[in-house]
């Protein structure tokens, strides 16, 4: 099997698209004669044309608020956020239009659009440039939320969430774009909504999803050596929730740990904790644990920053307290 | 320094000949239209919304039948004034003054582009090509005026005293920054010189400094605010708000568009297609002009104008200061993928702010190639110094 960057699959799973659906097209800032503000859109001007492919001046707002308008009228657009931090400026057409429409007019008017582009963190950034957006986007009802971890995921991913009739919020990361992974050559879908066990074992479950999952494996690596054995569950897709697995494996393992990149309070890992102390209350052996964010804007120098992000050795001292080791 | 401001601002400025801006309504009329137009009207409207005149003819104001707003060039490019009379009258400190904070400029921005190739840092954008914007507009203002940028107009700082280590530390993102490393490198601010930490996201200073100008205006301090911004970040919607509001308010801020060709690789064919920023001003009620932005004269005079109409009749006024990013966007960028080096060189060869200034000043007879020798030594021993 042929191995490919993140940034080749995401191209990749829009060109599928787009050549068998002409009302697929991708808009947003640098995607067209730059090849994407990440190289997501590689070749993708030179194949399809600027008819398909647009650049746009900068206004999230403009271009969010167009490509509804024009979903809600035979076609089927992509449009990137250079981050979603961005979002922030067209958050009123995602959430107010975008996502409410179809409940709004009775089911006369779906949006089948994707938003996508990466998410939280990616380095020295600052403040306004680090957000994690999984949260606010996943409390809405009516948006479906994807988070990939790795190329393979985020192709299957992609396609399907091309192909779904209602708006999706694909995220991706900066920092995922150079990751290589085996991804077959031909055609497949990966179900929207459906977690994936990642690596099983029998000590404690933790749960995780985008590319802070990577502490998690490291952690589980480390701690292997020392007997402890975890299983690490990538949720692929944050809204709708796949809890059933995360219930099974607490039945199992009777403990839980959620690794999130994202400011504490009322995040995913939040959600989590409270759906599986409803639902597996009484296999639970200690209290859930959330490996979080600082709860305070990104700083920029390094030194701070380390301090802010989640790592590998904040991971191993919450498996170790909920095994009261 | 203040001294040498204050002096400037004490000088008689050249008149504008163009055109006055007072607040009678004109309509534009484009030849074409004329023929439709019926002579005699008997009333007036009388819509809220609206008040000139009636017409009998369908009415279309068609910008494709207009002339562009023209382009306010004091010098030309060999260092010489067009008309004696937009001579400013600048004394030898002040010419000396601009060109070194021009030229330190340039080299603190080599240095630091470097160290982020280096590793060093980790992040930076120059000012390439535009360090005439900076320095014309910065020299006409009043020190406390207060400043909003968008990323690209250090030499504001600059100007207004920003030590070079100072700078550096930013960059660094150390103990000694001012922002206490919170932010990415050219992410300046300073309380002190009135220069308001800048923020990422695009144009949001631009409704901010609406706002603040209105707080200026009701405490009647007598400063205006001073909101830069480049062509690309005028497409977000908070450029109407901005605009829009600053116009209802009377707020009295100069908007000064830093029209430079590109939004990284988004050339302005692609960001808007009406007559640039200038344009919009007069949709919003707002008066505007437009400058060769490469010439620090006009831009200066330019600046000093609208700041006088700002502050004596507390409104707004959009400057769109016509130039060209020499550099790429930042150290994440390389602009030969979308545009030819050639074209890059012309700007760089041929409309350079620098050179033209120091044309200036060599025929002026207060620069020499030797005075230029010594300069480029000690400007960079500055920078290295305060690296060390």
């Amino acid at each position: 099997m042929r191995t490919i960057q993140f940034r080749e699959a995401i191209a990749e799973a829009m060109s599928e698209e787009m050549r068998r659906d002409s009302s697929v097209y991708l808009m947003g800032e640098e995607v067209a004669e730059y090849n994407g503000a990440y190289k997501a859109s590689k070749g993708m001007l030179d194949e399809f044309g600027p008819k398909r492919v647009l650049d746009t001046p900068i206004t999230e707002l403009g271009f969010s608020g167009i490509g509804i308008g024009s979903a809600m009228n035979g076609n089927r657009p992509i449009i990137e956020f250079m981050t979603f931090n961005f979002s922030l400026v067209g958050i009123d057409q995602i959430i107010n239009n975008a996502a409410k429409m179809r409940q709004m007019s009775g089911g006369q008017f779906n949006i089948p659009i994707v938003f996508r582009g990466p998410t939280a963190s990616a380095g020295q950034l600052g403040a306004t440039h680090s957000q994690a957006f999984e949260s606010w986007y996943a409390n809405c009802p009516g948006l479906k939320v994807i988070v990939p971890s790795n190329p393979y995921d985020a192709k299957g991913l992609l396609k399907s969430a091309i192909r779904d009739d209602d708006p999706i919020i694909f995220m991706e990361s900066e920092q995922m774009y150079s990751d290589k992974a085996e991804v077959p050559e031909g055609e497949y879908l990966l179900p929207i909504g459906i977690a994936e066990i990642k690596r099983e074992g029998n000590d404690v479950t933790v749960v995780s999803f985008g590319k802070i999952i990577k502490e998690a494996i490291k952690a589980a690596d480390t701690l292997e050596k020392e007997g402890i054995s975890c299983e690490i569950i990538d949720l692929r897709t944050i809204r709708p929730l796949d809890k059933d697995p995360i219930i099974k494996s607490v039945k199992k393992t009777n403990r839980l740990v959620i690794l999130e990149e994202a400011w504490p309070f009322g995040n995913i890992s939040t959600e989590i904790a409270y759906q599986l102390q409803s639902k597996a209350f009484d296999h639970l052996d200690a209290p859930i644990e959330k490996i979080n964010t600082a709860d305070t804007p990104a700083p920029y120098s390094p030194a701070l920053l380390s301090e802010w992000l989640p790592r590998e050795e904040d991971v191993i001292k919450s498996i170790k307290k909920v095994l009261y080791r | 320094m203040y001294k040498t401001i204050s002096r400037l601002l004490r000088m008689g400025v050249p008149r504008l000949t163009c055109n006055s801006l007072t607040r009678t309504a004109t309509v534009a009329v484009p030849q074409a239209q004329t023929r439709c137009m019926s002579t005699s009207e008997v009333d007036k409207p009388n819509f809220p919304g609206s008040k000139s005149k009636f017409v009998s003819q369908p009415y279309f104001l068609d910008p494709d039948d207009m002339e562009g707003i023209p382009v306010y060039r004091a010098m030309s490019q060999d260092g010489v004034f067009i008309d004696e009379s937009q001579d400013p009258k600048f004394d030898e400190n002040t010419i000396i003054k601009m060109y070194k904070d021009m030229t330190l400029l340039n080299t603190m921005d080599r240095v630091l582009y470097d160290s982020q190739r280096q590793g060093r840092i980790s992040f930076y954008m120059t000012n390439y090509g535009e360090e005439g914007t900076h320095i014309g507009s910065a020299a006409a203002l009043d020190p406390k005026d207060l400043v909003f940028g968008q990323y690209r107009e250090v030499g504001v700082l600059m100007w207004r005293g920003f030590p070079l280590i100072q700078f550096i530390h930013q960059c660094y993102g150390n103990c000694k920054d001012l922002g206490k490393g919170r932010q990415m490198p050219v992410h300046y601010g300073s309380k002190n010189l009135h220069f308001v930490t800048i923020s990422s996201t695009l144009a949001t200073q631009m409704p901010q400094a609406s706002g603040a100008a209105y707080a200026y205006k009701r405490k009647k301090n007598g400063l205006c605010v001073v909101c830069y911004f480049g062509e690309g970040a005028a497409s977000e919607g908070d450029a109407h708000a901005a605009f829009n509001f600053a116009a209802v308010l009377d707020a009295p801020v100069i908007f000064f568009c830093r029209n430079n060709g590109y939004a990284i690789s988004t050339p302005t064919k692609d960001q808007y297609r009406g007559d640039g920023i200038a344009a919009r001003a007069a949709g919003y009620g707002i008066p505007s002009i437009r400058v060769d932005g490469n010439d620090v004269f006009a831009v200066y005079n330019a600046t000093k104008h609208a700041r006088e109409l700002c502050v004596s009749q507390s409104r707004p006024v959009v400057i769109e200061a016509m130039t060209y990013r020499i550099g790429h966007h930042s150290t994440s960028d390389d602009s030969s993928a979308y545009r030819s080096v050639d074209e890059v060189s012309y700007y760089d060869q041929s409309d350079n702010p620098i050179t033209r200034f120091r044309h200036y000043m060599t025929k002026r007879g207060v620069w020499n190639e030797d005075k230029e020798k010594q300069w480029k030594l000690d400007s960079r021993k500055m920078v290295m110094k305060a690296f060390a």
